[in-house]
């Protein structure tokens, strides 16, 4: 073979050169020595490895639906989504009221994380010093959010938002805020993920062409890391849809019959009650606490399928 | 295309499940409540008002089918139920925040003392009565034991690995080597507490191998059903439900063996195993007067209520004396 | 002639030039600046909170037990009659959790996430997104039912070799744990592996590489600081999950246990049913949930600060 050429360059290279510099030497190097069937059977077995593990987790969902579906099969049927519940006549009940409590706490949750987390997202990548300590620490402060467990949302929401400052009372409102600040760190981690991928030199044409900093981020950064932020936000409302733990603390109930409302009166929601139902000996109300999980798909469909089809509109590759 | 036509479905079955919503029940806020099944109300009917109960997991399911039949005869009337677990519900209970607390123990110092800051002055209304049940396999060759013998098994410190070793057990050869597995509720448990004190003499003093079941008394029995050497103990309510794979065993308290039944609990002699079922009232909830019927209510109707949820209901000479308590915590 | 940025003059032309600063002082930007300002603080608030809530009643439980002894010992027994503070064994429970979550979740996330951005159509990939996005949000109690229910038993069948007894088990709880956290690694991995420039995709193809080096060699050491904060969010996760390690690995018991078939309290768990049980408020014994969730909390914090130092070491800037 001819003498390797000398890559210690005196010129410095940005590191993500060196790494495309260094993939396509090795490959090109391969292409030399080693010939191609090597090569064809390494990228069939690899192939089948990524799809083995896809697979694995893609059974796993069907099993989980198919056990939902399966152990509440007695009870699927219209009823399930216009009763209320019922513990004396399991048969007859339904969860309309939790699924509409569900849908107030989670709009109230959206309505909070997008302008809150993308808020803040924008605000560490867009406008901050990163050498700052204090925006080092807000940065540590996120990150360290998203580990804390979800009960202590739910002591901490019980004392500084139901009581304390916020005294608002054991109502759907609280307990929207208390999932916001849950799954609040998702969203900004996914998001700035999202906006640091898109290439600065998207912003700096923005800004060379006399636009503030905000017209920038507004008009060019946030469209184009739209699908990133939009995952962020699924994937925060998918935890927040099926949290049950905080809520009970916050003064969630597990039984209401009447139809709730945003700011007064009691409210409830669907894994409260099927974690409510689940822990009962009867047998018709652990059919119940399976049919609900179904419930819950259906929700959750509804409201990922809006969400993903305005990430598919805005996809684009670079 | 694909994506608009998902869209547009996923779209309607949002908007359809808005409309059923909204056709389905009255206007949020302060409507009626709407009964599931066919009874058109009946009784007191002109009542109103709201009431909140919070509090234990084990005595919440009763309160909740109270307000469900309370709730057919008094449409006027929001009963929710919570369950925050009774330490949780005290809590809030001596704060004012609920109408009642659902308690499978009795009220502690410190909680009383929170309730004598803020001013609550309570009593314990007895709503049902409870059997805790021991628990062995459905196949295990054991029908009575003494409480002597419970205390050996599951006192602090105890070895006692196989069911041979039981002192006074009389076990056939082929099971005496079988590996006796314990299951119980975990620390924070009224039940767990109740055991405790009730076949150990103090509570919390229990040995320390034993497996914790958590929340979930129903993972205890299906921990019983899959094994021969198991044993362990549930309220009543999931012996009841169990059906025939474990079984519920007679207790001997020196009288002789009980069974665990609601007449024997009525009656007084399951002992030491049977308890109370309590839910705390204040004299600032009962100022309201659907707070009073409901307790009335509660108390007037625990038989059926104390089926329907697996508990056993109360005596007559149980009924009279919680009635008196209500009338004096509301009269005061 | 002296110009300023202000007072450019005019050009070799003669053509008067413009001033780059701007003409007014932007109030709306300062604003725009300020809340948003605020929406970041708002998580130091919060931290704020739940460090306030967590340490104040702390003080009050280490006054009775030692530092040392609640650190170092090997009993958890708060309850019994003869409490024991030895916060090891619960310690040992979560970290078992989080071992056997990044045992699951690491190749099949990461896996999962290299096969949707390199080799799925974008037909195949709308589609198996949001359908690994169901998982995350189906309710924990959900997930935790259907391990204790199917999966328990299934993998106990599937390893007749392991001393199981009882139906909890740690380990079963860990991998259940693994999986929740799947699409929540998979998705941000992606996400950060699809925003690689397609130039650095391209150049390699064009000297003859197959999808495997590509993938491998290109597109994950360039995407490395995204992935790694996938997994950071999803270890989070893991450490925090609840419900789960409640219903499927039940409450063990009081001494120090590393094995995987048998079931373990995890700090999580203790917090979720102590304050949702019946042990009084104001105790020693309930007291002990705001030791723990300080011990949680800090064990965390820790994790980020060498997890941030990891993502900064080899965080890709692209032009």
């Amino acid at each position: 073979m001819a003498d390797e050429p000398d890559y210690t360059s005196r010129v410095a290279m940005p590191r993500r050169t060196r790494v495309a510099v260094g993939g396509a030497r090795e490959v090109t190097q391969a292409m030399f020595t080693e010939g191609d069937r090597k090569k064809k059977i390494q990228g069939a077995l690899f192939a089948s490895v990524l799809l083995l593990g896809l697979s694995v987790a893609l059974i796993a969902i069907a099993a989980m639906i198919t056990w939902a579906f399966v152990a509440g099969g007695p009870r699927l049927n219209i009823n399930l989504f216009t009763n209320v519940p019922s513990v004396v006549t399991p048969e007859n009940a339904g969860y309309r009221t939790a699924i509409l409590g569900t849908l107030y706490v989670i709009g109230g949750v959206i309505l909070l994380i997008v302008p809150l987390g993308v808020g803040a997202a924008v605000y560490l990548e867009q406008f901050a010093n990163p050498a700052n300590k204090f925006n080092r620490f807000v940065d540590l402060n996120i990150q360290n959010l998203a580990g804390v467990p979800s009960i202590v949302f739910g002591i901490l929401g019980l004392a500084f938002i139901v009581r304390g400052p916020l005294s608002l009372g054991f109502v759907a409102a609280a307990g929207s805020l208390t999932l916001a600040l849950l799954v609040l760190p998702t969203v900004i981690l996914a998001s700035r993920e999202a906006i640091r991928a898109v290439p600065s030199s998207i912003r700096d044409g923005s800004l060379a062409l006399g636009a503030t900093v905000w017209q920038a981020v507004w008009r060019q950064v946030l469209p184009a890391a739209l699908p990133g932020i939009l995952t962020g936000v699924i994937l925060a409302v998918s935890r927040a849809i099926g949290e049950a733990a905080p809520l009970l603390l916050v003064g969630a109930v597990t039984f209401v019959t009447f139809n709730p409302s945003f700011f007064e009166g009691g409210y409830t929601t669907l894994p409260t009650m099927i974690y409510s139902y689940a822990s009962r000996p009867q047998e018709e109300l652990q059919t119940l606490a399976a049919a609900g999980v179904v419930v819950m798909l259906v929700i959750l469909i509804m409201i990922n399928s809006v969400a993903i089809y305005l990430r598919n509109r805005f996809e684009r590759t670079w | 295309m694909k994506l608009t036509r998902t869209a547009a479905f996923a779209a309607t079955v949002l908007t359809s499940a808005l409309v059923l919503a909204a056709c389905g029940g009255s206007s949020d806020g302060g409507d009626t409540a709407s009964p599931t099944g066919d009874s058109s109300p009946t009784g007191d009917s002109n009542l109103t008002g709201s009431i909140l109960i919070d509090g234990s997991s084990t005595v919440g399911p009763l309160t909740e089918v109270a307000a469900e039949l309370f709730m057919q005869q008094n449409p006027g009337v929001q009963v929710t139920v919570a369950v925050s677990g009774t330490s949780g519900g005290f809590e809030k209970f001596c704060k004012g925040e609920t109408d009642g607390n659902d308690a499978s123990r009795a009220i502690k110092e410190s909680e009383i003392e929170l309730c004598g800051e803020n001013g609550i002055g309570y009593d314990n209304i007895t709503v049902a009565n409870d059997a805790l049940t021991v628990l062995v396999n459905g196949e295990a060759p054991v029908a009575c034991m003494t409480v002597e013998q419970l205390n050996a098994i599951w006192d602090e410190g105890s070895t006692i690995a196989t069911w041979g070793e039981i002192p006074g057990l009389d076990v056939p050869a082929d099971f005496a080597d079988t590996p006796l597995s314990l299951y119980g509720p975990g620390t924070d448990s009224g039940t767990f507490d109740f055991f405790t004190e009730a076949i150990n003499g103090e509570e919390g003093q229990i040995r320390i191998d034993y497996t914790s079941i958590g929340e979930d008394d129903n993972a205890a029995v299906t921990a019983i059903t899959g094994d021969v050497g198991a044993m362990g103990y549930v309220p009543f309510a999931f012996y009841q439900e169990a059906g025939d794979a474990v079984k519920g065993i007679a207790i001997d308290g020196g009288d002789g063996c009980i069974d665990p039944t609601p007449e024997n609990v009525q009656n007084g002699i399951y002992t030491p195993l049977g308890r109370p079922l309590f839910v705390y009232a204040s004299d600032s909830a009962l100022k309201k007067q659907e707070t009073v019927s409901f307790f009335t209510f509660y108390i007037a109707n625990s038989d059926q209520i104390a089926e329907i949820a697996g508990a056993v209901g109360l005596t007559d000479a149980q009924k009279a004396e919680q009635q008196a308590k209500v009338d004096a915590l509301a009269g005061s | 002639m002296s110009t300023t940025v202000e007072n450019p003059g005019v050009s070799s032309s003669g053509q008067p030039l413009r001033s780059l600063e701007a003409p007014g002082p932007r109030i709306g930007e300062k604003i725009i600046k300020g809340l948003l300002w605020l929406a970041a603080t708002l998580s130091v608030v919060v931290t704020t909170g739940i460090v306030l809530s967590l340490l104040i009643p702390s003080i009050g439980f280490f006054q009775t037990v030692p530092i040392w002894d609640f650190l170092t010992g090997t009993v958890w027994a708060p309850a019994f009659a003869n409490p024991s503070y030895g916060v090891l064994p619960i310690v040992v429970g979560t970290l078992m959790v989080v071992f056997f979550a990044i045992l699951v979740a690491v190749p099949v996330g990461l896996t999962s996430a290299i096969y949707l951005s390199e080799y799925a159509s974008r037909r195949v990939r709308k589609s198996i997104k949001p359908i690994l996005e169901v998982l995350e949000g189906l309710p924990t109690v959900a997930i935790g039912l259907f391990a204790f229910n199917v999966l328990t038993p299934l993998i106990r069948d599937l390893t007749p070799f392991l001393p199981w007894t009882g139906p909890f088990s740690i380990g079963v709880a860990g991998i259940t744990v693994g999986l929740l956290i799947v699409p929540l690694v998979a998705s941000v991995s992606d996400d950060a592996m699809r925003s690689v420039p397609a130039s650095l995709r391209e150049g390699a193809y064009a000297m003859g590489a197959t999808k495997f080096e590509v993938a491998l060699k290109v597109v994950v050491p360039a995407a490395i600081s995204g992935i790694i904060a996938a997994f950071v969010l999803g270890i989070s996760r893991a450490i925090g999950e609840t419900m789960v390690v409640l219903l499927v690995a039940g409450a063990g018991n009081p001494v120090l246990s590393f094995d995987p078939t048998k079931g373990t309290q995890t700090m999580t768990a203790y917090i979720g049913s102590t304050a949702t049980g019946d042990i009084a408020a104001g105790t020693i014994t309930y007291d002990s949930i705001f030791a723990v969730g300080a011990l949680l909390f800090l064990m965390t914090l820790a994790m980020n600060i060498l997890a941030m130092r990891l993502v900064k070491k080899y965080r890709e800037v692209y032009d």
